[in-house]
């Protein structure tokens, strides 16, 4: 039995150790093609009222309800996520970062995901006073 | 005939209030449960695995009348964590009820599932090891493998149960997301580790779309975004010195879910028959109820 301990024990820590190192790397994963692309629902309040929804059913249970980040899963009000492109965010959520914790959305479909970035932009306006 | 010299019926008991009761308690708690990405899969596996941190627990039942034996109702219970954004971990116990025989626990059954690219794909691949002690009486269907029939179901619970078999079990699952579309397809190899058989195959196919793929600017329930419809194909494709369909079962039926925001999961699909080594219609439903990161519990708050 106490084998099984520190064994349990490291399969544990795996995912808080890779939590812990979300720091921006994956912006300079994006290809330039994806970094380009635009969102159409840029600008659109009725997809920014649907993507607090979608965000308030996939994101909220990680990143909080309000996108203020929960233990070690990032704020999604930064500076990073005002500076990011559209296309950068897309691909992100697209893919995710599974090393450092953060699961790909592929399969959630894609106006659904542009409407999520379309809230993020909502947040991260200059005036909302992003953080670091 | 193995089980030809079969002993003699029991009257079932079959434990319908607890499963109620199971019910009801899973229902009470979605009401703080929130929606997920996943297809409304029943036997096909897709590349989508459990968040990191989540608990999903799900409740799957089939049910079903195969010709010349009693029907079956066999439920199953699957607890799955997210441990790593590549890697979800999963248990399950089963069981089943058969009328006019008796009510018996079939076994358990522990996988992994391992993505082993870290994007987005065109394919997407993803690698299954499972372990399971499961006795002949088993009727889940979770999934079908090696030359298998129905007529299996007409020998009683006392006689199967006392064959068990522990065996390892490998899937190579092949996913795609395609313009709302989810496609997926699973190749299955099993080898028992208790008796000297040979590796046994099967497959699963599916594919399942959202019946919108935007979100609506109002929050709702009954809404076409919360539902995803789709078909599944799955049987058994031989042992390694009998490949092939022959002797085998296969199914293939509509799969619908529906997934209620802040609400509970459910899953339905009638499954029919495609020749006469398979029952004429497997009845499946389920639900499910996922914790929330669950692994929070765990940690202190700072």
């Amino acid at each position: 039995m106490k084998v099984w301990i520190p064994l349990i024990g490291t399969l544990l820590l795996v995912p808080v150790v890779c939590l812990a190192t979300a720091d921006g790397s994956w912006l300079r994963k994006v290809p330039q093609a994806a970094r380009a692309r635009t969102n159409p629902y840029a600008a659109d309040r009725a997809a920014v009222a649907a993507g607090r929804n979608l965000f308030l059913n996939n994101c909220a249970k990680c990143h909080g309800e309000n996108a203020e980040g929960k233990a070690s899963r990032p704020s999604l009000k930064s500076k990073r996520i005002q500076m990011a492109t559209d296309g950068e965010l897309a691909w992100l959520i697209k893919n995710g970062e599974a090393f450092k914790g953060m699961p790909g959305w592929g399969a959630l479909p894609e106006p659904e995901r542009w409407q999520i970035i379309a809230y993020l932009r909502s947040l991260n306006t200059p005036a909302s006073g992003a953080q670091e | 005939m193995l089980f030809a010299s079969s002993l003699k019926p029991v009257v079932p008991r079959p434990k319908i209030c607890s499963l109620f009761l199971l019910a009801g308690c899973l229902l009470f708690c979605s009401l703080h449960a929130k929606a997920q990405q996943e297809p409304p899969y029943f036997v096909t596996y897709s590349s989508v695995l459990e968040e990191p941190g989540n608990l999903e627990i799900e409740n799957q039942n089939i049910a079903a009348s195969p010709k010349n034996a009693n029907s079956f109702f066999a439920p199953t219970v699957e607890f799955e964590y997210g441990v790593t954004a590549w890697w979800t971990a999963e248990a399950y116990l089963q069981g089943q009820t058969t009328r006019n025989d008796s009510t018996v626990f079939t076994g358990f059954r522990f996988e992994n599932r391992f993505r082993p690219l870290p994007r987005e794909y065109w394919i997407n691949p993803v690698l299954y090891v499972e372990y399971e002690d499961v006795s002949a009486a088993d009727k889940s269907f979770l999934e079908i493998t090696g030359n298998t029939s129905i007529t299996t179901q007409q020998v009683n619970n006392a006689a199967l149960r006392k064959e068990v078999e522990r065996s390892i079990e490998g899937k190579l699952i092949l996913s795609s997301n395609v313009k709302g579309w989810n496609l997926s397809e699973n190749v299955i190899a099993e080898k028992a580790l208790n008796e000297a058989e040979s590796w046994e195959f099967g497959y699963a196919l599916a594919a399942a779309r959202p019946l919108a793929l935007a979100g609506g600017g109002r929050a709702c329930t009954i809404c076409r975004q919360n539902f995803t419809a789709g078909a599944e194909l799955f049987g058994g494709l031989g042992t390694r010195y009998t490949f092939g369909l022959k002797q085998t079962e296969q199914y293939a039926g509509p799969t619908v879910a529906f997934n209620a925001p802040h609400g509970l999961t459910l899953k339905f699909s009638p499954e029919f028959g495609l020749n006469d080594n398979s029952a004429a219609v497997l009845w499946r439903f389920g639900f499910s109820y996922e914790i929330q990161q669950f692994r929070d519990w765990f940690r202190r708050a700072k």
